[in-house]
């Protein structure tokens, strides 16, 4: 369980998180929906301790991670993985050591194990042969299924997605949703996933959380939300030019 | 200062926390020191065929020539050696790893390397520390030998020194604290060089733009304070 309680951050004048509360249900997938610039990247940085609150409380898995010592959110963040909106490869690695990399950091397998996970690994994600590219010889949707290759393979329990789909064709995006669904299925992990593939999301997600105006506009399954009568929520799922919320 | 103050203590105390990564380290030795070797030599050769020429003709007026040995030595061992290898890498290792670590930073690359649960000062500062406080003293050495040898060629095969002299003068004059300074110098122009370098990486600003105004920040403030620091170390040391 991911618990968020009444969270507010502001970056100088801008107040982007004003009072935001969430449950994330363990073993669960909710997506994350709203406008963008709302802050829904800036929530996922701070479930993994990547940015401070200005006040509320985080609880992972029952512990707090408010102004919890580096150690101890270095034992925390062992239970995540997180893709990135821009993949955050490191772009000093081929695709082989970018995804062997938390392996070869956070396990004791021989170099074969780490091979056939890798191999293994890439091809979920639809890759072959390109092990030994770098990444600025890949496109944005393969830089893309290399960060989530390297997000699933130590098997976490939390999963943050940020867009992983965003930029992908309709085929790869459909792969990539089946395979996040599939691993879902055999390993049980609680998701957070942004997402702007609106309906899709809504087959993947078991909840949806609206992010508007720095709080969690509705919450609910899927279903839920898809009928939801709230004009902001179904303004933004019809992607309709009338209605609350406006451009500017 | 307080958070340059803290960057530096941290990275300290990292480098002495498990695990040791020899790898990361041997890489870095190669980067920061190997690669730096030609433009030493180059450096080097050229700053003691200076010191020979000048050295001569100064010496000349006093009818001294044969110190010619004793005045190139000292000059490099104590004071140009270490300053001059200290400021080529900052120009050519310096800057490559601010802009190393901006550009890591701005890609989020340093916060994916914290979601792993990787600590980026273990991960990335602390072994371009050690490798700067290893490189920096091998380098000067390197710089001592090549430049006492280029004002040789230039005294003693081109202005017609005494062979003999050159050596005979340099063995007699230089004693082990004018090594033993130069040694320090070094050492503390490495973690100069490593300490700024990351830092104006780790905090840069945003976009290109903010990764070459720290790359740009980051040579000048380690020039600067490199020469501020030798006149403090010299002042102590001689």
């Amino acid at each position: 369980m991911i618990r968020v309680t009444d969270l507010h951050k502001s970056f100088g004048r801008q107040k982007v998180i004003d009072g935001l509360s969430l449950e994330a249900p363990e073993g669960e997938i909710t997506a994350l929906i709203g406008p963008s610039g709302e802050g829904k990247s800036v929530l996922l940085k701070h479930l993994i301790g990547l940015l401070e609150p200005d006040s509320g409380d985080i609880e992972i898995e029952g512990e707090s991670i408010r102004g919890i010592r580096r150690s101890g959110l270095n034992r925390i963040r062992e239970k995540f993985g997180m893709l990135f909106q821009n993949a955050a490869l490191f772009d000093s690695m081929n695709v082989f050591e970018n995804v062997a990399f938390p392996l070869m950091e956070k396990t004791a397998l021989s170099h074969v194990e780490i091979c056939d996970r890798v191999v293994s690994a890439l091809e979920d994600v639809g890759l072959r042969n390109v092990e030994q590219k770098f990444t600025d010889e890949l496109s944005g949707g393969m830089k893309k299924r290399v960060a989530l290759a390297r997000a699933l393979i130590l098997k976490p329990k939390i999963i943050l997605f940020d867009e992983p789909t965003t930029g992908l064709d309709p085929i790869i995006k459909k792969a990539i949703h089946r395979l996040i669904r599939e691993t879902h299925e055999r390993f049980g992990f609680t998701s957070i996933i942004v997402s702007h593939e609106i309906p899709d999301i809504f087959d993947l997600a078991d909840n949806v959380a609206m992010l508007y105006k720095g709080k969690i506009r509705q919450f609910g399954k899927s279903e839920e939300i898809l009928n939801s009568a709230d004009p902001v929520v179904s303004q933004f799922i019809s992607g309709s030019l009338d209605g609350p919320i406006q451009l500017i | 200062m307080g958070r340059m103050g803290w960057f530096l203590a941290y990275s300290f105390y990292m480098i002495f926390r498990h695990p040791v990564r020899p790898l990361h380290i041997l890489k870095q030795i190669s980067f920061i020191g190997a690669r730096s070797i030609f433009v030493i030599f180059l450096t080097a050769a050229f700053t003691g065929m200076v010191l020979g020429l000048q050295g001569y003709y100064t010496l000349t007026k006093f009818g001294s020539e044969g110190a010619l040995g004793s005045v190139v030595a000292l000059s490099l061992i104590r004071e140009l050696g270490p300053v001059l290898t200290a400021l080529m890498v900052t120009g050519r290792a310096g800057s490559a790893i601010t802009a190393e670590i901006g550009i890591m930073r701005i890609s989020e690359q340093i916060d994916a390397l914290e979601t792993m649960a990787l600590d980026p000062f273990k991960y990335l500062v602390s072994p371009k520390m050690i490798a700067a406080v290893i490189s920096l003293p091998l380098l000067c050495a390197i710089f001592d030998v090549v430049g006492i040898y280029g004002g040789w060629l230039v005294g003693v095969k081109l202005l017609g020194v005494n062979p003999g002299a050159y050596f005979y003068e340099l063995e007699k004059s230089v004693e082990w604290r004018d090594v033993y300074s130069g040694i320090l110098k070094s050492l503390s122009f490495g973690v100069i060089i490593s300490w700024i370098g990351c830092y104006k990486g780790y905090f840069t600003g945003h976009g290109a733009e903010g990764v070459s105004k720290a790359t740009t920040e980051a040579v000048v403030l380690t020039s600067v304070l490199v020469l501020i620091w030798d006149y403090f170390m010299t002042s102590v040391l001689l």
